[in-house]
């Protein structure tokens, strides 16, 4: 049995045109992906999007309705979960209480029959740092430590693909963090493929080298985080991935490289590139951080789109940047994010205000169901991943 | 719910250690209770253990003594009813266990998808419980007496041998206490595996176990509070039951139980120290085994 050997190396994860119906509900409509061996995946998308079904499917706790999964180039569609090399850390841990902690871990060794259990499971409780807990039963340690054990029970497994449920939702930011680098650590070493799912768009982002936004059981858009974040393609994305400010309207002129809206009056350009639709009716939009305030009224220059006047309806400060929330009449209302380098705030309530940013910075979305992509094969995962970890090295030690 | 009496209590918070004059004051009645009719008639009983025949009196007459010697007269004429009531009784216990689990997991796991058929699979556990006991079990003596429609068609076909016979046989005390207790350990089974997270399960199998460990390493031990209290509220009246071993329902004078021998001594021979005798080694030996079971069993860990 294939299973009764630890994994070389991950394995790519191949999901071809998945369907998964409950009775009275489609969680899944259809769904092709593949993930490539090595890469840290990530799903991400609202409760009741289909992540957790897809999890489920992948580890083979559930069955599809229609289509095939495939782990390593082979079918494991009708595979039974216990004879997938595949682990679970299960959003709930499903620690068993009956067990230590140090049994607990050693259950899927010894199922396996590897050699010398024991030590392996002490090793793996080592390296999340609760080795000295291994007699307790798993109702005498906290939500985090007991999150740490399911992670050691999995990865102590060494499977081609390990399958993360949320599994970093309980723990505190700093043990967060250290999770996280671990689990880049052990990724890298390994090479294991890792399939995670969650909610939580800044896990995602930080974690992912490639994160797929999930929405209503299909996958509206994939690709590295930074590229999802800069040119979101639908309105899901944009407001799903941090937050947008979306206008609507018609595009009114075209040129070679930009596309003119007119949106409620106001003419925003858009790059023809970053653009998905460049005629007709048109959502475009631009993230807050990249809006710059104006207290007086700017110049008209090329190349910056420039709105306004509008007032001030909302001021949050949260240390180190500013949120205000300006009302721009029949464009709506426009969230600001303004880093606090001088004196924050520098507009107050009900301030006159003009709103500007760089052509370049904004995007076009193409508000039809996008097609799900598939993930191209590149080489720059590993170097994404190890930019990653040492953002994280710096974080932590700063901290 | 409706049968969390059977459930096993759940871990209590440690008390406050300040006594408080409420507490044993709400705890008064019970108090009462307790001692007018648990140790008064244990104590009763006990002097009664060690009585002797009145010198002078007649049959059934006794004088309060200290005659430990009784202890040793029935041990050596009814070893053989003490051993069989505990054979008998271990033996019913495990066929209940085998019947029971099955059926409970089906109604407290596989049922739980449609609580209609649960709600109904539970009131047929229960529905026994509205006829008498004694007339159910008369019921399987007519069923399994010789000349009843089901062992003569048997007979007849030539799946029982011509001069095969069930009632006063073993076979027929064990299947009526089995039949009588399954609901006993059915209902606590129930409970605990209706309470079962399937999750815990599910990891199993991830974890590379194939259903039949799952079942053995996760299902049973998960299951074990419930197993306990099954098998402890079938084994103990079992042991001391006197129904279905009794010549006049499924039994006959090569079954007597303790129960029966009790009840003889009691009723018939007027004995009463030497059936006190025996009700205390009944009661004292099923303390013991039950004491060691539970503490063999390891289910304080799951409480």
């Amino acid at each position: 049995m294939a299973v009764r050997e630890f994994a070389e190396r991950g394995a790519d994860l191949e999901l071809v045109g998945i369907q998964k119906r409950f009775p009275g509900f489609t969680a899944i409509e259809e769904l092709d992906l593949v993930i490539p061996a090595g890469s840290f995946f990530a799903l991400l998308g609202p409760s009741g999007c289909g992540k957790t079904t897809t999890l489920r499917l992948v580890a083979g706790l559930e069955e599809p309705t229609r289509g095939r999964i495939l782990i390593g180039g082979k079918d494991v569609t009708d595979t039974k979960s216990h004879e997938r090399p595949v682990n679970t850390v299960f959003q709930s841990y499903a620690l068993f209480p009956h067990m230590t902690i140090i049994e607990n871990v050693a259950f899927g060794l010894k199922r396996r029959r590897i050699q010398d259990p024991m030590g392996k499971a002490h090793e793996a409780l080592k390296l999340v740092e609760l080795d000295h807990l291994s007699q307790r039963r798993p109702q005498q340690l906290s939500g985090g430590q007991q999150q740490r054990v399911a992670l050691a029970r999995a990865i102590v497994n060494r499977p081609a693909l390990l399958l993360l449920d949320e599994p970093l939702g309980a723990l505190d930011l700093k043990l967060r963090r250290q999770m996280q680098l671990e689990l880049k650590t052990i990724q890298e070493e390994v090479g294991l493929t890792f399939l995670h799912v969650t909610h939580d768009q800044e896990e995602a982002m930080t974690m992912a080298d490639t994160v797929a936004v999930m929405n209503k059981g299909a996958i509206e858009q994939m690709g590295a985080p930074e590229e999802l974040y800069d040119l979101p393609r639908t309105a899901f994305v944009a407001n799903f991935l941090g937050q947008s400010n979306l206008f609507t309207g018609q595009v009114v002129g075209t040129t070679a490289d930009a596309i003119t809206v007119d949106a409620a009056g106001s003419r925003i350009v858009v790059p023809t590139a970053r653009a998905q639709r460049h005629q007709g009716e048109v959502t475009v939009g631009v993230r807050p951080e990249k809006v710059t305030l104006h207290t007086d009224a700017p110049a008209e220059t090329a190349g910056r789109n420039l709105l306004g006047p509008g007032r001030v309806i909302d001021v949050s400060f949260s240390g180190v940047s500013t949120q205000y929330l300006v009302d721009l009449g029949a464009l709506g209302t426009v969230l600001v994010f303004a880093q606090n380098v001088g004196f924050a705030p520098v507009a107050g309530l009900g301030t006159e205000v003009w709103l500007s940013w760089d052509v370049t910075h904004g995007f076009g979305l193409d508000d039809e169901p996008a097609e799900a992509g598939r993930f191209p094969a590149d080489d720059t995962t590993s170097s994404i991943a190890v930019q990653r970890r040492e953002a994280l090295v710096s974080e932590l030690e700063e901290h | 719910m409706a049968f969390a009496a059977f459930a096993t209590a759940e871990a209590q918070p440690q008390a406050p250690k300040r006594k408080s004059r409420i507490a044993l004051f709400l705890l008064l009645p019970g108090i009462l209770y307790l001692v007018l009719f648990f140790l008064t008639p244990l104590i009763s009983l006990l002097l009664t253990s060690l009585q002797v025949p009145s010198e002078l009196g007649d049959i059934g007459q006794f004088d309060y003594a200290f005659n430990w010697q009784n202890y040793v007269d029935v041990v050596q004429l009814y070893w053989p009813h003490i051993l069989r009531s505990f054979g008998y009784a271990l033996a019913a216990t495990v066929f209940a266990l085998l019947f029971s689990y099955p059926l409970a997991y089906f109604i407290g796991v596989k049922a739980r998808r449609w609580p209609l058929l649960q709600s109904l699979m539970l009131v047929l556990v229960i529905a026994p419980f509205f006829i008498s006991f004694l007339l159910r079990t008369l019921a399987w003596k007519q069923i399994l007496s010789d000349e009843s429609f089901i062992i003569t068609s048997l007979k007849a076909l030539s799946l029982l041998a011509p001069d095969a016979h069930f009632t006063g046989t073993p076979f027929a005390v064990i299947f009526g206490l089995t039949y009588n207790f399954i609901p006993f350990m059915t209902l606590p089974l129930y409970t605990t595996l209706e309470r079962l997270d399937l999750r815990y399960l599910e990891a199993g199998s991830d974890l590379y176990a194939n259903p039949f460990t799952v079942f053995r390493k996760i299902t049973i031990p998960l299951s074990m509070p419930g197993i306990v209290a099954g098998t402890l509220l079938t084994f103990i009246p079992a042991a001391g039951d006197y129904v279905n071993a009794s010549r006049d329902f499924l039994g006959g004078p090569d079954t007597q139980m303790m129960g029966n021998v009790i009840e003889a001594n009691f009723l018939v021979l007027l004995n009463y120290p030497a059936a006190a005798a025996l009700s205390i080694i009944l009661m004292a030996a099923i303390l013991v085994l039950v004491g060691v079971y539970v503490k063999r069993s390891g289910t304080e860990d799951l409480l």
